[in-house]
């Protein structure tokens, strides 16, 4: 093979141990906490991680974090300050792990419910509480943060990754280890979307730079993978001609070996990889429906022994990485994090009415002008009476 | 220097001029490339841009659109092409859920500065799904603007500025007119044209206003001519602006002949003209000597070819709305 060329197509998983699903899966951290070192492919590649003692400890911080955020978010859902919440619980080592494989200028393009990779780009927790709590759209800046606005319409967001790609391309910035690459999140569910499969097409085509980055969570609301594929997601792939691989996305640091690993390959001008994080979303899919009517408790059991947290904790303090005051700090952390992140929330103020016509068109709009004129009027018409 | 071309060929002229002052001018679609298009309206471009700027795509209408968006993100200016009206419903969602809102959903900070261009109408005997109007659909979303052009000196400009433009455009080019010829001059400035987003007089008149736009700012002058021998003296509006639309200069024009007569090829029912009829009788209601009338196509699919005559509002149901009008 010419050097910078790849075998196009699935590859085969490691294994992964009594936990993987059929065909396997690359693992690095077993459920019990056991670090397997490094796991070679089918196809020769060989993933491991080099942390060090401080840098394990710091996935750990995250995986904590992310979660404790996540749990407070639920609960100013449940106490009506929140609209609506997308959790992420279950799923913090699919999005810290490749969440932290992510270099500085790389750009993600999320779902909406990455709150764990906006965590790792260094954007504030709270900017996706004003997408909930119903105070505005999101509103960071993407460019800023290297990471897009959250899209709602389920795989949209793949596309724009793949032309964002295709820009990265025409740019010149791949083709070296310091190049850039992009990654596109989505879930099971959307790579049903002709949108997922025209992304694909596009990258495989156009040679994009880019990880897509698949967490099977097993349901799209209450539909089963079932419903989605006849074959796991990840040899997809080898239809349009990329590879694709599957992890166990419970092991925080499979996510981050294989996605840093495919990220070298997007940015050194190798094209796409399609990763699926197999994990499993422990919530309901938002807090509007009940996973009860259509999941079985024992499934949820089963799960919850593969847990990607108590993973990394048990591995931490079998190797004495840290002991009991480390994780009491961490948790104590992420509570004062988590409260002050409440009360940022609780103080987030409603937006003036008359910014709804804010940012409509970048050269603004005549007709609009008119409304915003009249609102106002109309609104200063009841100051004084009553009103 | 002004030169006599056609609509298609001042498109052409437009964009190489767009693709030479500015490095981020992309050009993408179906056929762009070495086909230079259905129509040859991007004809030579590859050749003389490369494949990078005129980008031969993958057949999915939504992979162009939504391609686009991740470019115009990274910084570049797509200039998407659609090769038939009917087409660009696969793209919809991007166009309508995306493209118009990502400004707004980052609150300003997100810009998608890009070029949606659709060639529209019937009149040239096609197929179905290539002679369709849907200029309603995306007007009434928030976000985009929405330009049409009717003759070859706007279609070289207003192409061009649409593609200056921050604002996502979606550009709506009369099919049946590619072939139309026209003065245009190749030289003149940008910075003193004509703005984009606003309506033009094309002929000046006293006694009634006919508001048209694209294929049918050309009936709607064949019909002022024709009503002026019999004394009537029309004035026509070429929109050219679908959304926002530029309705001061609509307003002005009617409270003065007290008579609008609205023409397009889309169904009227929920169209263009229904919504300019609302909003003159708001603001001119008692300047009009009779109700604001429409002339369109009907609340059908578009019909087959062979029957597209009786369909599309011509000369003679334009005249008749105005006689209804005169009558009133």
């Amino acid at each position: 093979m010419a050097k910078g060329e790849r075998k196009a197509g699935a590859v085969p998983p490691s294994g992964g141990g009594a936990d993987a699903p059929a065909g396997g899966f690359v693992q690095l951290l077993t459920p019990d906490g056991e670090h397997l070192g490094s796991v070679t492919t089918a196809d020769g590649t060989t993933y491991s991680v080099d942390f060090t003692d401080e840098e394990y400890r710091g996935l750990y911080r995250d995986l904590v974090t992310v979660r404790r955020l996540d749990a407070e978010a639920t609960a100013l859902q449940r106490q009506g300050e929140l609209g609506l919440w997308a959790s992420l619980l279950g799923q913090e080592a699919a999005q810290v792990g490749s969440g932290r494989a992510l270099r500085p200028q790389d750009m993600a393009f999320p779902t909406y419910r990455e709150h764990g990779v906006l965590y790792c780009r260094g954007i504030d927790p709270i900017m996706p509480f004003g997408l909930f709590r119903g105070v505005d759209q999101g509103g960071w800046d993407a460019n800023e943060h290297k990471f897009n606005s959250y899209t709602i319409v389920i795989g949209s967001q793949t596309l724009h990754a793949t032309g964002y790609a295709m820009g990265v391309t025409m740019d010149g910035k791949t083709g070296s280890p310091d190049g850039e690459a992009v990654i596109a999140y989505f879930g099971d569910g959307a790579t049903s979307q002709g949108e997922v499969n025209e992304s694909f097409v596009w990258s495989g085509v156009f040679n994009a730079p880019i990880v897509f980055f698949c967490q099977n969570n097993q349901y799209a609301i209450s539909e089963p993978l079932e419903r989605q594929t006849r074959i796991p997601l990840y040899n997809r792939a080898a239809g349009y001609g990329f590879p694709g691989i599957r992890i166990d996305g419970n092991d925080v640091l499979a996510s981050y070996a294989v996605t840093r690993a495919a990220l070298d390959n997007a940015r050194n001008g190798q094209g796409p990889t399609l990763i699926e994080a197999y994990t499993y979303r422990m919530g309901a899919h938002t807090s509007s429906d009940d996973p009860t009517r259509y999941r079985i408790a024992s499934e949820v059991e089963s799960w919850k022994a593969k847990d990607p947290i108590a993973r990394v904790k048990a591995f931490l303090a079998k190797q004495k990485l840290a002991d009991d005051d480390f994780f009491g700090e961490v948790d104590e952390a992420a509570k004062q994090l988590a409260l002050d992140l409440r009360e940022r929330v609780l103080a987030m103020p409603d937006p003036q009415p008359v910014t709804m016509f804010d940012h409509v068109y970048p050269s603004g709009s005549p007709e609009l002008d008119e409304q915003r004129a009249a609102f106002t009027e109309y609104h200063a018409s009841f100051e004084g009476s009553g009103h | 220097m002004a030169e006599k071309i056609t609509l298609g060929k001042a498109l052409n002229h437009g964009l190489r001029r767009a693709l030479e002052n500015d490095p981020k001018v992309v050009i993408m679609g179906e056929d762009v490339g070495k086909l230079g298009g259905v129509f040859r309206i991007t004809d030579g471009l590859q050749k003389d841009f490369g494949e990078d700027r005129v980008i031969d795509t993958p057949l999915a209408e939504a992979g162009i659109v939504g391609t686009a968006v991740g470019l115009a993100i990274r910084g570049y200016r797509p200039v998407c092409e659609i090769q038939f009206d009917g087409f660009v419903f696969p793209a919809y969602n991007q166009i309508v859920a995306q493209v118009a809102k990502m400004f707004y959903r980052s609150k300003g900070k997100v810009r998608v500065p890009m070029v949606i261009r659709i060639p529209f109408g019937g009149g040239i005997g096609a197929v179905e799904h290539h002679s369709e109007s849907p200029e309603a659909y995306f007007a009434h979303t928030p976000g985009l603007k929405v330009v049409t052009c009717s003759n070859p000196a706007d279609a070289y400009t207003m192409i061009q500025q649409a593609i200056a433009s921050d604002d996502p455009v979606v550009f709506f080019e009369p099919k049946r007119r590619y072939w139309e010829k026209g003065e245009v001059d190749l030289d003149a400035p940008l910075s003193g044209a004509y703005p984009l987003h606003a309506a033009r007089v094309v002929r000046s008149g006293t006694d009634a206003t006919l508001l048209a736009y694209g294929p049918m700012v050309r009936v709607a002058l064949d019909a002022a001519a024709a009503a002026a021998e019999d004394g009537r003296n029309l004035e026509v509006i070429d929109l050219r602006t679908l959304s926002p639309m530029d309705h001061p200069a609509i307003f002005e024009s009617v409270k003065r002949t007290g008579r609008a007569v609205v023409v397009h090829e889309a169904p009227g029912n929920l169209g263009l003209g229904a919504e300019l009829a609302a909003r003159i009788t708001e603001e001119c209601f008692y300047s009009l000597e009779a109700p604001v009338l429409r002339v369109t196509g009907y609340d059908i699919p578009y019909p087959a070819a062979r029957v597209e005559e009786d369909y599309l509002p011509d000369l003679d149901r334009l005249l008749d709305a105005v006689d209804r009008s005169f009558g009133w």
